[in-house]
């Protein structure tokens, strides 16, 4: 069957618009329906991608606006397969969070996350660059009404700065953009050219092309939490709802690594090569800051701010491993990998925080005691995530890793302390919160169904995805390997 | 022996001209005795009118002509423009019909002083002769001075009156004065002979001298700074139909004149004022978005917003290219949209609450008032440069035509000013769907306790939150409402037990709000029918790149 990229990414807006009109109690199972049929139909793209072939397929591509050489053009390769999959996951699995707990006000909140996820779809999809841009600055909309309306503490500052900070370097990266369109397309029709296929082939010159990845690069570092740019982070983690959370630690910060991947190393070569030092020890920066700040922080929500901000380092050290295909491949398993770990993560915290009725770890202890359940798939993601060899996660680090050792080794060396680093934060928060004494408030009651159905089948999907990674690696190889070449022609031509 | 007189092409000014006869009509319709006709049949006719104009603009869109012996241009930037003067002016009559400013100016003169504004803007935009732009110039400002002025009763509204005329005055005297410096510099009041004339003398000095009091006189109008003091005060004082109108159609009508007099006139000086105007521009940038980030009334964070996005149009004017024009005006257009919705919403709630233009009088209007809520909400989005919005193409549009002549750092000031306007729009928004009504305004709270005395029309209540109870009970219209009003100030309609809440029945406000927020959104989908029309407008300028 023929699949359309537009139903699968604009099903989920008007689901959710839908949402926003019907009556209150059937507001979450109608975005839960949209979610699941969006769900259905990435799963459908799965299996009918040919895994072989190095170029776009289902590409949709209709001119929009001539006069600003802007197409509507979607496709879908081995960088953003695997992405579009993991984003209607998780926002499946989100829409059936709020289905059995449902917020106040759910029709707007469903609303809002319909449009997120048509946002963050349309990122991944675009093949154009303004396009691309439009989404990514459309992805965060929604999200400051979320967190301003449905957050917790100081909602309204801690959004107001997360989005501030984030529009900030998306907005350079639009004048980026645009700049790019005008020096790309200066021989085309209209003046202006944003198809990011052409504009790979025909790289931008050499100078310009370095104050163009500066602003792509920040506003991809902030929107990834990369240190130092990550200030609005812990506002912004402490405020948000868990299923925002959800949803926007486990998706939104893979698009700015996936923006890296697909638009800043095939368009940007030569400026790629140029400043691959300092992307790299930006990375292993935030993976020891990151890791540092989860193994001495008390807040959960915070610890796995940081964490997420480690893993991110460790991405985006696979992504700056120029020339080197397993750096990148270990990126995109590892994109997915966290996606996954950090939902159920999420709902963990969640769950702890019902038993305890704090975010605390101070507060915390002994909730295992009477909670086997969900103490069990508490550890299978605790493992998950500090990359336990028989783990996806493991595959995907040892890949980065073995893509930056032959770069640069001493990077290497630096990044692999990070590995150890991962067990000793998550391990002391899973001991503190399950395990020693009970403390006097803490409740320990086992999952429940409902709470099962959210939290059981991600861990099975961890586990299943730890006995064959393989399964990610094969479907992004070819196009991978294409990516990484055009920097990697650009480092031998600069090496004698 | 026969006199030949000059040719007239009626068809080419019959907008003026409908605006003229309608002004006329109006102003003598509103003299009759009649309740019925002075409220109902004024403003209509005036809806007529714009109407007529609206559709001769249209039907005679396409040809170019030079009218009035060459002292007009009647081409499709002067109809484009018009276009956005015509509908400015039709939702500034919507805002006004239930306000207090036709009754208290007498409804006719209200209305005919706003045609005759429409006529002078016109006029403004298809100048091709000194001459013209000062008669156009004068002939938009005097009526708009006399209509801030119109809710006689509050002094605010005098006082904004009064500044603008003095304010005004001045810069209209520093245009005649640059004027008469470029006719004598270049010997012709005809912006073609001019042409011809920079051509030869682009340095020399009594031209240049002309040219920067040109640049300060229309400056004034266009609010760009250091000329733009008198913007905040004006655009609070005056009645808000009004300002929603000085907002977008003088900007328009000024950035008419500016691209048609630097871009034609004078464009082979253009290696000396281009600098000029693109300093200007982000100096304007900087000063309208830092100077709204702190302001608690909603018509000066407008004002302000207002004098930014003049910066951002600026762009459009300095790279002196086809494109620009055409950028510039697709901008103006989307601005208007955007701006209109913003100020319905503003306008609704000042008819509504007690606290006039505070951005308290939007707390809770997300959960109370969701047709109101919208419209504002797109509006700032819109504003702010967010994709889904008009703005997003326009301000794209706007760095694409900076990028393309070698102002790069010009589009990136354009987007630094976006990402610090951030920080009032996005509060514009907190404000409508974070905030519970009654909620004192956090960072403006020393803002209101020590800003201007709220106007004669809210009831003399004086702090916008004073009484918190008070408020909430009074919004949520519910019980509790005497006792808890009685407790409090106590000020304000007695008579509903101190509820600061009203409802207003004002399906065209409402209405307007609706279907402003519904064109942005549907500009920022489909921009391509706005986006032809700017570039039948630009292609109208025919010497340009």
């Amino acid at each position: 069957m023929t699949i359309h990229l537009s139903i699968l990414l604009f099903f989920p807006l008007v689901l959710g618009a839908f949402g926003g009109l019907a009556p209150r109690g059937f507001a979450p199972s109608t975005l839960l329906v949209g979610s699941l049929v969006s769900l259905i139909y990435a799963v459908l793209l799965l299996l009918e991608f040919d895994t072989g072939a190095a170029g776009l397929q289902f590409v949709t591509s209709d001119a929009w606006i001539d006069d600003l050489g802007v197409r509507y053009s979607l496709g879908v390769d081995g960088l953003n397969l695997w992405l579009v999959a993991l984003t209607a996951l998780l926002f499946a699995v989100a829409a059936l969070w709020i289905t059995l707990r449902p917020p106040d006000r759910p029709k707007l909140y469903v609303f809002h996350l319909g449009v997120a996820e048509t946002g963050v779809l349309g990122a991944l999809l675009a093949q154009d660059l303004l396009l691309f841009v439009l989404f990514f600055d459309l992805m965060l909309v929604p999200f400051y009404f979320l967190i301003g309306q449905w957050g917790g503490g100081d909602r309204v500052g801690a959004t107001f700065k997360l989005v501030v900070y984030t529009l900030v370097g998306s907005l350079l990266m639009l004048a980026a953009a645009v700049a790019t369109g005008v020096t790309a397309g200066a021989g085309a029709e209209g003046g202006l050219s944003f198809d990011i296929a052409a504009l790979a082939e025909a790289p931008v010159e050499s100078s310009t092309q370095q104050w163009i990845f500066v602003a792509f690069a920040l506003a991809f570092l902030i929107k990834m939490g990369a240190f130092p740019l990550h200030g609005w982070m812990p506002d912004g983690y402490r405020a948000m709802p868990l299923p925002v959370l959800a949803v926007f630690s486990g998706v939104l910060s893979k698009v700015a690594a996936y923006g890296f991947l697909r638009v800043v190393l095939p368009v940007f070569p030569d400026a790629a090569q140029e400043f691959e030092t300092v992307m790299l020890i930006l990375a292993v920066l935030s993976i020891l800051y990151g890791s540092a700040q989860a193994f001495t922080q008390t807040n959960v929500r915070l610890i796995l701010g940081y964490s997420s901000m480690a893993q991110l380092g460790f991405i985006m050290l696979g992504i700056f491993a120029l020339g080197q295909a397993a750096g990148a491949q270990g990126a995109l398993l590892q994109m997915v990998n966290h996606g996954l770990v950090v939902a159920p993560l999420c709902f963990i915290v969640a769950l702890l925080h019902e038993r305890t009725g704090s975010d605390d770890l101070r507060e915390m202890g002994g909730a295992a005691l009477r909670a086997p359940v969900l103490s069990a798939l508490f550890l299978v993601v605790a493992l998950a995530t500090l990359a336990i060899p028989g783990s996806a996660n493991f595959a995907g680090e040892f890949l980065i890793l073995l893509g930056v050792f032959n770069a640069k080794l001493a990077i290497a060396i630096i990044a692999s302390t990070g590995v150890a680093l991962a067990s000793v934060y998550m391990l002391r928060a899973f001991i503190r919160a399950m395990h020693n004494r009970l403390r006097g408030g803490t409740g320990s009651y086992d999952l429940s169904v409902r709470d099962g159905l959210v939290l059981v089948p991600l861990v099975v999907l961890i586990v299943a995805f730890g006995v064959y990674p393989q399964q990610a690696l094969e479907h992004s190889q070819a196009t991978v390997e294409r990516v990484v070449a055009a920097p990697a022609a650009v480092a031998r031509e600069a090496s004698p | 022996m026969t006199v030949t007189g000059p040719k007239i092409d009626w068809l080419a000014i019959s907008p003026l001209v409908a605006l003229v006869v309608g002004a006329c009509v109006v102003l003598l319709a509103g003299l009759m005795r009649a309740s019925f006709v002075r409220q109902t049949l004024v403003p209509l006719l005036t809806l007529v009118t714009l109407g007529v104009a609206l559709g001769l603009v249209i039907g005679t869109w396409g040809d170019s002509t030079s009218v009035i012996s060459g002292a007009m241009a009647m081409d499709d930037l002067t109809r484009f423009l018009t276009l956005l003067f015509l509908v400015g002016a039709a939702a500034s009559v919507l805002l006004a019909w239930r306000g207090i400013a036709p009754r208290e100016a007498g409804h006719g003169e209200f209305y005919a002083l706003l045609l005759c504004v429409v006529l002078g803007m016109a006029v403004l935009a298809g100048a091709t002769n000194l001459v013209t732009i000062f008669i156009g110039y004068e002939l938009l400002s005097i009526p708009l001075y006399v209509l801030c002025a119109t809710e006689m009763r509050r002094a605010r509204s005098l006082e904004s009156g009064l500044k603008y005329l003095i304010i005004g005055s001045v810069g209209s005297a520093t245009l005649l004065y640059g004027l008469a410096f470029v006719y004598g510099a270049t010997g012709s009041t005809d912006f073609a002979r001019i042409a011809a004339g920079t051509e030869v003398m682009a340095e020399d000095v009594l031209l240049l001298t002309g040219l920067a009091l040109v640049v300060a006189g229309l400056a004034f109008k266009a609010s760009v700074a250091p000329f733009h003091q008198w913007t905040p005060d004006v655009y609070e004082g005056a009645p808000t139909a009004v300002t929603a109108f000085m907002a977008v159609a003088t900007k328009a009508a000024a950035f008419g004149v500016i691209v048609r007099f630097f871009d034609v006139a004078v464009i082979d000086a253009s290696a000396t004022w281009a600098p000029a105007l693109a300093a200007l521009a982000v100096v304007t940038i900087v000063v309208g978005n830092v100077g709204a980030i702190g302001q608690s009334s909603l018509k000066r964070l407008l004002a302000y917003s207002s004098v930014a996005q003049a910066g951002y149009m600026l762009a459009g004017v300095v790279v002196s290219t086809q494109l620009g024009v055409r950028a510039l005006v697709f901008y103006l257009a989307v601005y208007l949209v955007m701006n209109l919705a913003a100020f319905a919403v503003i306008v609704a709630r000042e008819r509504e609450t007690d606290v006039g233009d505070d951005i308290s009088s939007l707390y809770g209007l997300g959960a109370a008032r969701p047709l109101l809520a919208w419209p504002m909400t797109i509006a700032m989005l819109g504003l702010s440069g967010l994709p889904a919005t008009a703005g997003f193409f326009g301000k794209i549009y706007l760095i694409d035509a900076a990028v393309d002549n070698g102002y790069a750092w010009l589009g990136v000031a354009i987007v630094l000013g976006s990402a610090i306007s951030l920080a009032y729009y996005l509060r514009v928004i907190a404000a409508v769907w974070m905030r519970a009504p009654g909620e004192r305004p956090v960072a403006a709270a020393a803002a209101v306790a020590a800003g201007p005395p709220r106007p004669a029309i809210a009831g003399g209540s004086a702090e916008a939150g004073a009484d918190p109870a008070a408020v909430v009970a009074g919004a949520r219209r519910g019980g509790g409402g005497g006792g808890a009003g009685g407790a409090g100030d106590g000020g304000g309609a007695g008579d509903d037990g101190g509820e600061p809440e009203r409802r207003f029945a004002q399906p065209e406000v409402v209405g307007l709000a609706l279907l402003c927020a519904a064109a942005t959104v549907a500009l920022g989908i489909y921009p391509s029918p706005l986006l032809d029309l700017a570039r039948d407008a630009g292609a109208s300028l025919t010497g340009l790149f």
